[in-house]
């Protein structure tokens, strides 16, 4: 059976290789190209279902499902900080448990509907395009799973490097258009400043640990926590630094808004769903280092506290509907770490197996939009959609609301979750920064209101009032067709339903019914912190609830009805400098091309035509003339008059002679 | 017995002929007749002190190093030959194609 778990991956890369080898060159029909496609995503879903099934069958949920694919590495010999001489071997190793199957389960899910849904919104592609599309579709679940199930850092490593290479290639599909390919140049370079941290984390784990196991570092921390002291913070923070560009937080999220540029349905897939959640899964796989490194947990929990805020204000004044969502996404993985930071491994991959299906939802729902105006993406230009696209309306608010944490809808379960988690690990002052974690919950709540009020702006902008667009469009927008409508309606209703798996106890008045965080209670357990009383934890509900509420009514005031849009101009002109920091994404990318790219650019200028050109260029150049000069002259001794040669060598001769005697 | 150093002024007035030789001819042919002259020189230097000191290793490299001349001769007459089908002469004076 344990080849079950390898076929998981070769499903997709099959049909990566046969779309990009075989299809692109010889031009296959759309329909062949669409078949290999699903066909790849569709049996990798099935294989990692019958996996996930076996495993919990014959090993269940308290232990690993191990399988060594083949010897990758073999033993070097290393030494140890700690001095010991320690093998290093790399296994190609999976490993299936709680932790892994949740990301395998939605992953292969959400990506076979996208898959589905691409059918339909990619049509209007050549044949070729359509093949190269699918290709590195098909690459990309092939690169996840590998990173999902590597059962060591340096499996997940080579997973972590293939999704940002098919992040790359797909944000830049549309590369004849120049700030499509810069997009995608962007976001890989901003996620190398990330995996240069992460690679330095691996070789920290292998030095500290002498194993990049997973489960020998999880054995070796637990025997000894006190023993590897001040490396955990280390190592924690190192592959923190790796997240923090692969899941876009501050101050590297700067690549995720323009990843925009990409197809709608990669958006979905890669910057919405799966991709950018590798960091919160990888945090929570190494999460054994972290729960005995209080300085990088607090670390981790600053950061996503302060990024979720920060992007949910930036999504306030958005105008581009994909912008919106993507801001939303920053945001939202900000929470993700937020909760990790807090100690909550489990809520935060709750957030991400959630987010996966509303979040996927929702820029599913966008790309049908902007599908049906024939590629508008701009949100003022839109309106009064909703009786045009009812399928995508009504998925669409399912996912809103799921999105801005309203009860029944998962969103609220999760994101309650992590609030609550925040505010125990405050007032339990976990590791001694009570105050810290106290003032991230505070902001938590913040953006829970910013997320309702933005997400509902756009709702409205979208859906409601009067088409303020070309009339053109309007006349072409048709609802979307049924490989489109089904993934939309499948994921409307996943937004509503997988909440339920993980309740918390206050919701269900005290019934212990957290299948999920009981999953992933082996893996991911949740360090223990402050025991919240039923009521505290009702208030506190009802207080994230009550904010989100709030965010919605005004932004309901703010853009329906016959005064729709009065009051946000009037503030936009009491406060221009305000809207403007907003609007211009507080002119982050401006700082970062006058203080890194620029100085960058010169130095690279420099490098070119400075050292390249002038220092080593010019110094093989003086080399050669300097030779050159010395041929000419030298060559008249050569006359090809062997006597000449003859009287030479004699000379020669006499010349040792001479030297001999004296 | 004749001592070594009469042998040592035959090869020395050896030595002097192929040198002399070597450096004035003009002639292809005479010139590798000097070279064989001096070549010859050093055999009679290594049998005379081979017989001196009772080494039998001197008189081996004689026979190595005519087994060698030989080759050189072969090929020297060998680009004599071609040279005078190009030039019909053997005169080294005439030839200068490989002039710098």
């Amino acid at each position: 059976m344990d080849a079950v778990l390898g076929l998981v991956l070769l499903f997709p890369l099959l049909g990566a290789l046969t779309n990009g080898l075989l299809g692109h060159r010889r031009g296959w029909s759309k329909k062949t190209t669409a078949a290999v496609a699903l066909l790849g995503s569709g049996l990798a879903m099935v294989a990692a279902w019958v996996a996930i099934g076996h495993w919990l069958i014959h090993f269940g949920r308290h232990h690993a499902w191990y399988v060594k694919l083949f010897s990758w590495i073999p033993t070097l010999w290393g030494q140890t900080t700690s001095g010991q001489l320690a093998p290093f071997t790399v296994d190609f190793a999976l490993r299936l448990d709680g932790l892994s199957a949740v990301m395998v389960f939605f992953v292969t899910l959400v990506g076979f509907l996208i898959h589905v849904y691409s059918v339909g919104y990619m049509d209007g592609e050549g044949a070729r395009g359509y093949a190269r599309y699918f290709a590195y579709l098909n690459l990309f679940m092939f690169a996840m799973l590998t990173l999902v199930l590597g059962a060591n850092l340096v499996v997940m490593f080579v997973g972590w490097e293939g999704v940002g290479l098919c992040s790359y290639l797909l944000i830049g599909y549309y590369f004849t258009e120049g700030w499509c390919a810069s997009a995608g140049k962007k976001a890989f370079i901003v996620n190398r400043v990330g995996d240069f941290g992460f690679l330095l984390g691996i070789f920290l784990a292998y030095k500290v640990f002498g194993t990049v196991d997973f489960a020998e570092i999880g054995r070796l921390v637990e025997g000894n926590p006190s023993g590897y002291e001040g490396y955990l913070n280390a190592v924690g923070l190192l592959l923190f630094v790796g997240a923090v560009g692969k899941s876009a937080q501050l101050p590297l999220y700067v690549w995720l808004p323009d990843a925009m540029a990409g197809p709608t349905p990669v958006s979905a897939l890669i910057h919405a769903a799966t991709m950018v959640t590798a960091g919160v899964y990888m945090v929570a796989r190494a999460n054994v280092v972290y729960r005995y490194a209080p300085e990088a947990m607090v670390v981790v929990a600053v950061v996503g506290g302060l990024t979720a805020v920060f992007a949910a204000s930036i999504g306030l004044a958005q105008n581009d509907l994909k912008k919106v969502l993507a801001y939303s996404t920053v945001s939202q993985l900000g929470y993700m770490f937020l909760a990790a930071g807090a100690g909550a491994f489990g809520a935060a991959m709750f957030h991400v197996f959630t987010h996966a299906f509303f979040k996927a939802c929702l820029f599913l729902g966008a790309g049908s939009v902007i599908h049906a105006l024939g590629g508008e993406q701009d949100v003022r230009r839109m309106g009064g959609l909703r009786g045009k696209l009812p399928t995508t309306y009504w998925t669409f608010v399912v996912a809103t609301l799921a999105l801005a944490g309203i009860p029944v809808f998962s969103g609220f379960f999760s994101k309650d979750e992590i609030l609550g988690r925040v505010f125990a690990a405050g007032v339990g002052d976990l590791h001694g920064y009570g105050r810290v974690y106290l003032g991230l919950w505070v902001l938590g709540v913040v953006g829970a209101f910013l997320t309702a009020f933005y997400m509902f702006r756009a709702v409205h902008m979208v859906f409601s009032g009067q088409y303020r667009g070309e009339a053109e469009r309007l006349h072409h927008v048709h609802e979307a067709p049924a490989t489109m409508a089904w993934p939309l309606r499948i994921l409307g209703v996943g937004s509503v339903v997988v909440g339920f798996v993980g309740m918390g106890k206050a919701v269900t008045f005290g019934a212990d019914v957290n299948w999920f965080e009981h999953f992933l209670h082996d893996t991911a357990p949740v360090v223990a912190t402050a025991h919240l009383s039923l009521g505290l934890e009702w208030v506190l509900i009802l207080l994230s609830v009550g904010v989100a509420g709030l965010g919605i009514f005004l932004a309901t005031r703010f853009y329906t009805g016959p005064h729709a849009f009065q009051t946000p101009q009037h503030l936009t002109q009491r406060f221009p400098r305000l809207y403007a920091l907003l609007a211009n994404k507080y002119y982050v990318d401006e700082v970062y091309e006058k203080t890194i790219v620029k100085p960058l650019e010169r130095t690279s200028y420099f490098s070119w035509k400075g050292l390249d050109t002038v220092a080593i260029d010019g110094t093989l150049n003086a080399l050669a003339f300097f030779t050159e000069i010395a041929g000419d002259f030298l060559r008249f001794l050569q006359t090809g008059n062997v006597r000449n040669y003859v009287l030479w060598i004699l000379a020669g001769a006499a010349a040792f002679v001479v030297l001999l005697a004296v | 017995m004749i001592p070594v150093s009469w042998y040592l002024v035959v090869s020395v007035l050896l030595l002097a002929c192929g040198l002399v030789g070597l450096a004035v001819r003009r002639n292809f042919i005479t010139v590798l007749m000097s070279v064989e002259l001096i070549l010859n020189a050093a055999n009679l230097n290594f049998v005379a002190f081979a017989r001196q000191l009772g080494d039998v290793a001197g008189q081996v490299f004689p026979v190595f190093v005519i087994t060698i001349a030989a080759a050189e001769a072969a090929i020297g007459l060998g680009i004599i030959v071609q040279l005078t089908r190009l030039k019909s002469t053997v005169a080294l004076d005439a030839v200068q194609e490989m002039r710098g």
